[in-house]
């Protein structure tokens, strides 16, 4: 067989792909991938995240031992954060990731490994724990069930008219929550001072 | 008295002449035992002689193995010289294919969505493109190309365009060209890491009077990274008997894919960036503050004092510089106004001192405490307690290796290249040369060429990638001069001096755009003044190194002498 003649059953091989192809892709407006697939991706991606931060939540929850709660503790901050970026809040995504991941957690992390004896630490809730937990998690989802329930989902919900923007935020910070923030700022104050106290007491 | 050369040392002692000689003598040798054989066979059968079982043995069986071991032997000696010269060039293609096909499928891909842009934007109805709907159909690809003035809607196209029409129809959608440029992110690191180790061990030897790697693929050891990641694949996967699996596993991930995920918003140019987020900057920090958890859960996996250790001084060390290091980037912020890394990057191309570290006496200190600040935030030298060699074996990496333990350092290298492009972008220009990207501006929209040439001379990638690389040298060389310095005194230096010190800077950068104005005579005074002090920081630096270079012969050591480039 020749290079030429190789070439053209390529060719005519390649000219039938392109005629007998799939037929979505051709037509005056045939149906996209997207009716093939039925649901949109962001979808996809809001029940992966969804479950995901629920997995970590039940798992952070029932492991035992201290060190996989924080990395379960972790993943359902980390998937919290990809829902606010599913939602276009991405100033509150970033800062999830850099207050409560990157920060709180690895304080978390540090206190555990400063704190107990053994590395394969055990935590083993008392009933009275169990007891309160379940008290404010059944609390915290019956606000939420109240709060889904009164939306009328009939007629969808209209996409926010337009995305917080980092200006708009600092903005309404600095006017109409000024007293808010400063009184959080007085608190955190308030809360470095006396960790600060703490820590020196020990010490002559 | 003869003075030894780098030469004697390192000859190879299998040179290809040897080699040759080795071939022709072995295949003589078995080609003569293999004739003698099988004429004496046939005499044998010639005149009816039979052989008892010990004369058939020495005499026929013995030199026939002998014969066919001798071409063995050449055999192999041919397959190891080609094999060797094949995987020498099977690494020069891999290393430059990945290189140039980083470039290529960068520069290609944005070629390609434009094209598929201006189709979409060319049809009569625009559409919205969405990440995963296909509503440009293929006939309206034919279309846009078979389309003439006269006949605007032409359909008789040849097959060879409809073909074209298909392989263009996928990339419409966000999803698959995201792929693509994440593909692209991901060899782009994995270069920059292997190439990073070989300069890293270059450098280090450079600086201790040594060669450094000299051997992998002929060029001053240039392919030391490449073979450096094949050796660490193959190496048995090992996870301790008490340490905590999934964790111990988890844990290099945790590591690396953040600080890839952080190029997503790390922009290598006004066009070349993934996502020009509003919130990149903040982003971009949020990600390189989670592989402190990795870093922590290795050591607390590993069930080991020396990586617990290890993972305590992280703590420590990467929490408390993320808070001088996030400051010291405000600093910046406040003079852009805006946390958008394009919009700050696009502020700096009006020159060299227009770049944002000599705007202002502030930003200029802001610059250097930054600097030192990502050098702890890496775990860098005089910063790299966490996995201090001398102390802790390896700290919080001890129990770790092959795979696992490569993961760890392409995430340190990547790391390093992102704070060191964070680094360029707020500080140094981003992606602008020093020349004012106004004397260029006839270049920017012309042909092809000269807008090529645009890019090189006034603001193109090229730029903040040679800035960027110029940073990971002076870590590298700071790592190999400086020694380590204890736990306290890295606790002192953040919390007692360089938190006050950021603090203060922020104070004053307020002050200063508050009451100076910009185009007063203070501005331009301090201007100029933090502009010449930056020029002659180069200008030291560029000419210590030549000052060195010209004197090399007085270095220690023949080897290194022999060995600088120009001797």
């Amino acid at each position: 067989m020749t290079g030429s003649n190789r070439l053209s059953i390529v060719a005519a091989v390649l000219v039938w792909l392109a005629r007998a192809g799939p037929v979505w892709a051709r037509g005056p407006r045939g149906p996209g991938p997207a009716d093939w697939i039925g649901i949109e991706l962001e979808a996809v991606m809001f029940y992966l995240l969804g479950g995901l931060a629920a997995v970590c939540a039940v798992g952070c929850v029932l492991s035992s031992r201290v060190v996989r709660m924080a990395l379960f503790l972790f993943g359902a901050l980390g998937a919290v954060a990809g829902l606010y970026l599913l939602l276009h809040a991405n100033f509150l995504a970033a800062i999830q990731l850099i207050v409560y991941a990157g920060g709180t957690l690895v304080v978390i992390i540090f206190g555990i490994m400063l704190s107990s004896a053994s590395a394969a630490a055990r935590y083993r809730a008392r009933p009275a724990e169990k007891a309160a937990g379940a008290a404010v998690g059944l609390l915290l989802l019956a606000g939420l069930v109240t709060a889904v329930g009164r939306i009328d989902w009939s007629e969808g919900i209209a996409a926010a008219p337009s995305a917080p923007t980092v200006d708009g935020l600092g903005r309404a910070l600095l006017t109409t929550y000024l007293v808010p923030f400063e009184l959080s700022s007085v608190l955190l104050l308030a809360v470095m001072i006396g960790a600060a106290w703490l820590a020196g007491s020990g010490r002559k | 008295m003869t003075e030894f050369t780098a030469q004697d040392v390192i000859r190879p002692r299998w040179s290809p002449a040897l080699r040759a000689r080795a071939i022709r003598r072995f295949m003589l040798a078995g080609l003569i035992i293999m004739i003698g054989t099988g004429v004496a066979a046939v005499c044998l059968e010639i005149f009816g002689r039979s052989l008892s079982p010990l004369w058939l043995t020495v005499g026929i069986v013995l030199p026939s193995v002998l014969a066919f071991g001798a071409l063995f032997v050449v055999f192999a000696i041919t397959a190891h010289a080609l094999l060797g010269r094949l995987l020498k060039r099977l690494a020069f293609v891999l290393f430059i294919g990945s290189l140039a096909g980083i470039v290529l499928t960068a520069w290609g891909a944005s070629l390609l969505f434009g094209l598929v842009d201006r189709i979409v934007a060319a049809r009569p109805d625009p559409i919205a493109q969405t990440i995963f709907g296909g509503e440009l159909t293929t006939d309206e690809i034919v279309r846009f190309f078979a389309a003439t003035p006269e006949d605007p809607k032409a359909l008789e196209a040849p097959p060879a365009l409809e073909f074209v029409a298909y392989l263009l129809w996928p990339w419409q959608f966000r999803l698959l060209r995201d792929l693509v440029l994440a593909l692209v992110i991901l060899g782009f690191v994995s270069v920059t890491a292997s190439f990073a180790i070989w300069w890293e061990r270059k450098v280090a030897g450079r600086i201790q009077s040594r060669l450094g790697p000299m051997r992998v693929g002929g060029w001053h050891g240039w392919a030391q990274g490449i073979a450096d990641g094949l050796k660490l694949v193959q190496k048995e996967d090992i996870v301790p008997g008490r340490a905590d699996g999934p964790v111990f596993r988890l844990a290099p991930y945790l590591v690396f894919i953040p600080v890839l995920t952080a190029f997503l918003a790390l922009p290598f140019s006004d066009r070349w960036v993934l996502r020009d987020l509003e919130v990149g900057l903040v982003l971009v920090l949020g990600l390189l503050g989670i592989d402190v958890i990795g870093v922590i859960l290795a050591g607390w996996a590993s069930h080991n004092k020396w990586s617990m250790y290890g993972a305590l001084r992280v703590a420590a060390q990467m929490v408390s510089y993320e808070i001088p290091m996030g400051m010291a980037l405000l600093l910046p912020v406040m003079a852009a106004g805006t946390l958008r890394p394009g919009a700050i990057g696009a502020l700096q191309s009006g020159g060299f001192h227009t770049w944002l570290a000599f705007c202002s006496p502030f930003l200029f200190a802001a610059a250097g405490v930054y600097f030192v600040a990502s050098l702890a935030a890496c775990k860098r030298a005089p910063f790299d307690l966490p996995e201090a060699e001398s102390e802790l074996t390896g700290g919080f990496h001890t129990e770790y290796s092959g795979f696992r333990w490569a993961v760890f350092f392409f995430g340190e290298y990547a790391a390093m290249f992102v704070v060191c492009g964070l680094a360029v972008l707020l500080f140094l220009g981003a992606w602008h040369s020093p020349l004012p990207a106004s004397w260029g501006e006839s270049l920017a929209g012309g042909s092809w060429w000269q807008r090529g040439l645009y890019a090189l001379l006034f603001s193109g990638p090229a730029w903040f990638i040679a800035k960027t690389y110029a940073l990971l040298f002076v870590h590298i060389w700071l790592r190999w001069t400086l020694p380590r310095i204890r736990i306290d005194q890295v606790m002192y230096a953040c919390v007692q001096v360089m938190l006050p010190m950021t603090m203060l800077l922020l104070l004053g950068q307020m002050f200063w755009q508050l009451l100076v104005p910009p185009d007063g005579i203070t501005a331009r005074a301090a201007n100029i003044v933090c502009t010449l002090a930056g020029a002659a920081i180069v200008a030291a630096f560029v000419g210590t190194a030549g000052w060195g270079y010209l004197n090399r012969r007085r270095l220690v050591g023949p080897l290194a002498v022999n060995h600088l480039p120009g001797s």
